[in-house]
């Protein structure tokens, strides 16, 4: 395509269908999968507030949920298989359909080319598949609810015999089968999506644009899609062995002399642990590859609105590498207890502990960045100092956790829950907001109501605190990691109080994202008009066109980068910022 | 205004390089200076994914092979030609890459029909040691050897249609005489594609024989 060929694109009128719905438009993709991504964390949401009903009062009756899930409510109680399928759907929604669906397929779409100055990703067309696919893997999972017998009820991390053996429990058949698929489309869409995103990223780079003049947002989601490429497709593997044994009568996961429901299985000499193995070398990269877009968007964001460059620019790519490339030889601290060898574990606590030295890196230097910077305290920014909240919250509990001495008393209690909550959820959640309210213009045209968006903040800032930091206590406490009924164990009645407040304050935290679903749908539509190009004074180069950019993104010729993505207060400079796309003057040195 | 070192330095930036030939019809190639094209990178990240999937799957038998339960089963015999028949295969692709290069068409479309007819060839050897090894009563299930064998051959043989139907595409491309010396980047990423499951399949074939 030549340029005037592209110039000629971008003002080439569609149709309804072929711009918004069957699109080959990185900027269209990304939005679909946004929006689809919301969907899936809206019934992810949901899940986890019946969760917290049933915790804080497991023992009431519940007539009117009876009227909604007649099975699961028989009797007017929630049944105890009910809330295991809870449990799995929640956390299979959240880890892949959300995070991993937000931030690489959201994010990563729309952003990679608008900030590389290229005018879509290097193969428009596979990227409206992996878009396509993502959604019949989402309608696959969320069928999975539906299922007459139950949904799945193996946990998001689905551990064998349990998830191998149909019989072995009610959600386990069909609920099972649709998760499997699910994961199976999920990763071939990711594939598909990553192999674009290092494409794009690597060879499409405009003129100038050179490896270490990459804003940080985009380094993040290049060694993310290179993780993702590594651990999927271990997942996938693990997937194809879990089924035949489930169809094939294989034994790859099923142990001899198995008896389930008086009836001796089949099955001989296969090894429950392997899956472990399988599954946790690619669930820890899996971790990453939702932690790291969010650190580099958030790097990116919080040097906006310091008005400062990041601090340590080198340091804070070396990091993310550092840490993508420990996060695949830490995976067996997932199975301190599973009988391993004490020494293996030692060494599986040093590799882990490791990760927290590039961890301490990355957030000494978003404090640095934070460092004396007269910082503009918009709704984005906000959320961005949350994510590094979040992350050092969540992070300093996983040094406990990565011990394996401490680990084996800490092991599925809500010690661990409260710690993935806040680093690999809410952390993240934190930056995808951040995102979306920084980004929102570029996407929609729009704002996002600033009044609103900081009620949304603060709601959200101080109930995520109130939801997971009582929970290490209940861990400490003893409460296990998937227990139903906290009241019927007398160790833990004392503690029950907590779990009502935690409880009350889920509720108010999932109705403070009412407000933001608000704020965003109306703002689409009748939000303030963002009339300028570059309304935060931004410096990369998605800040050099339209909101929201036309078809090709840029005009007639793609932009020429001079300079580093973070020319913040440059002394000398009129303005405390210069864009990537402004020749480099004497004064300006990068 | 840019200052004499900027205009210097603009001047010192290389020409964007020629639009890869074969690629997605995509100009505006910019002045990212990655060595190969956007659709060797794709392919070799494919390959990569690949490689992953069977690293995954042979940790798994490597494991599974130390448990009391594991029977090795005898191979079926045929393997062996058919392994035969993948390498020459390979070569003949070959062949036709260099022929290309050289600008032969006439030979570069004969090996890349040879090759292709020779890897159909091998796709059916292998259904027929599945059915050498059904008849001598080992099926999926009756050990794990046997299951990881008809496992791990059966994606191979996925992975490989794959190729067979991507060599179909050149071929029906190379045939309307639309690859030439300059332009054949898909018969070079076909290439490279089929001998990296050339190379699995010894890999996965000898990983099977020396349990």
């Amino acid at each position: 395509m030549s340029e005037s060929h592209a110039a000629e694109h971008s003002h080439h009128e569609m149709g309804f269908l072929h711009k918004y719905i069957f699109s080959t438009d990185h900027k269209i993709i990304g939005v679909q999968y946004l929006i689809t991504a919301m969907a899936m964390a809206i019934v992810g949401g949901l899940l986890s507030m019946l969760m917290r009903y049933q915790l804080a009062w497991p023992t009431s009756m519940s007539p009117l949920m009876a009227k909604i899930f007649p099975v699961a409510y028989a009797g007017n109680i929630m049944e105890p298989g009910f809330y295991i399928s809870l449990v799995t759907m929640h956390g299979t929604l959240m880890v892949f359909f959300l995070f991993t669906a937000v931030l690489t397929g959201g994010f990563g779409n729309f952003l990679i080319p608008l900030q590389i100055g290229a005018r879509d990703m290097a193969f428009p067309f596979l990227n409206a598949l992996s878009y396509w696919i993502f959604l019949v893997s989402c309608v696959v999972i969320f069928s999975a609810l539906f299922v007459t017998a139950g949904a799945p009820m193996g946990g998001w991390t689905a551990y064998a015999p349990l998830s191998a053996v149909p019989t072995a429990a009610p959600g386990q058949g069909t609920g099972m089968t649709l998760w499997i698929t699910a994961i199976a489309l999920f990763s071939a869409s990711g594939l598909m999506g990553g192999l674009n995103y290092i494409t794009t990223i690597l060879t499409m780079r405009t003129k100038g644009l050179s490896m270490m003049r990459l804003p940080l947002t985009q380094w993040s989601l290049l060694v993310t899609a290179t993780l993702g490429l590594l651990a999927f497709p271990v997942l996938l593997g693990a997937a194809i062995l879990l089924t035949f044994d489930r169809i094939g009568g294989t034994s790859f996961f099923v142990p001899a002399g198995l008896i389930i429901g008086s009836m001796p299985l089949d099955h001989s000499g296969g090894h429950p642990l392997l899956w472990q193995h399988l599954f946790w070398f690619f669930g820890h990269p899996e971790v990453y590859i939702v932690i790291l877009p969010a650190m580099g968007m958030a790097s990116d964001i919080l040097s906006t609105f310091c008005r400062k460059p990041i601090f340590s620019y080198k340091m804070m790519i070396y990091s993310m590498v550092a840490i993508s490339v420990l996060s695949f030889i830490v995976w067996g601290h997932h199975m301190f207890v599973s009988g391993m060898n004490p020494f293996l574990g030692s060494v599986f606590t040093l590799t882990t502990l490791l990760i927290a030295v590039p961890s301490a890196v990355k957030t000494f230097n978003w404090l640095g960045t934070v460092w004396g910077a007269r910082i503009r305290f918009t709704t984005p920014a906000l959320f961005a100092i949350g994510f590094v909240s979040m992350f050092v919250s969540g992070g300093l509990s996983g040094i406990f956790l990565g011990t394996s001495a401490l680990d084996i008393q800490l092991q599925d209690t809500y010690f661990v829950v409260a710690h993935f909550h806040l680093v690999m959820a809410i952390a993240p959640l934190f930056a995808a907001f951040a995102g979306l309210y920084f980004w929102f213009p570029k996407m929609f045209g729009r704002f996002m109501n600033e009044t609103l968006g900081k009620i949304h903040f603060w709601f959200t800032f101080i109930g995520v605190y109130c939801v997971f930091f009582p929970m290490h206590i209940l861990g400490i406490g003893g409460q296990m990691r998937r227990v139903y009924d906290p009241t019927a164990y007398l160790f833990l009645q004392p503690q029950q109080p907590l779990n009502v407040f935690i409880s009350l304050a889920a509720f108010v935290l999932g109705s403070a994202q009412l407000i933001f679903l608000f704020n965003f749908f109306v703002s689409i539509f009748a939000g303030k008009r963002a009339l300028e190009n570059n309304p935060w004074h931004a410096t990369t180069l998605e800040w050099t066109t339209p909101c929201p950019p036309g078809h090709g993104n840029f005009g007639e010729e793609l932009p020429t980068v001079h300079r580093w993505p973070f020319d913040f207060s440059v002394p000398g400079e009129k303005e405390d910022f210069i864009p990537q796309d402004v020749p480099a003057t004497v004064t300006a040195k990068h | 205004m840019p200052t004499l070192v900027e205009a210097q330095k603009d001047i010192l930036v290389p020409p964007s390089p020629p639009v890869h030939p074969g690629g997605d019809g995509g100009g505006d190639d910019p002045g990212s200076s990655f060595p190969i094209s956007k659709g060797q990178l794709g392919v070799w990240i494919l390959l990569t994914a690949i490689i992953m999937l069977f690293a995954g799957l042979s940790s798994a038998y490597i494991v599974l092979r130390g448990v009391p339960a594991w029977q090795n089963i005898e191979l079926p015999s045929l393997l062996w030609p058919n392994t035969a028949i993948l390498l020459m295969s390979s070569v003949a692709i070959e062949i036709s890459r260099r022929a290309v290069r050289r600008g032969d068409i006439q030979s570069m479309k004969r090996w890349l029909a040879a090759g292709g007819v020779l890897g159909v060839a091998f796709l059916a050897g292998q259904l027929a040691a599945w059915r050498q090894l059904v008849n001598a009563g080992v099926y999926l299930p009756s050990t794990l050897q046997s299951s990881f064998f008809y496992i791990l051959s059966g994606l191979h043989g996925l992975h490989l249609m794959g190729g067979v139907i991507a060599l179909s595409w050149v071929l029906s491309r190379a045939l309307k005489n639309r690859l030439s010396a300059s332009n054949h980047e898909p018969l070079k990423l076909c290439a490279l594609y089929w001998h990296v499951m050339d190379a699995l399949w010894i890999y996965l074939f000898l990983l099977l024989l020396l349990s």
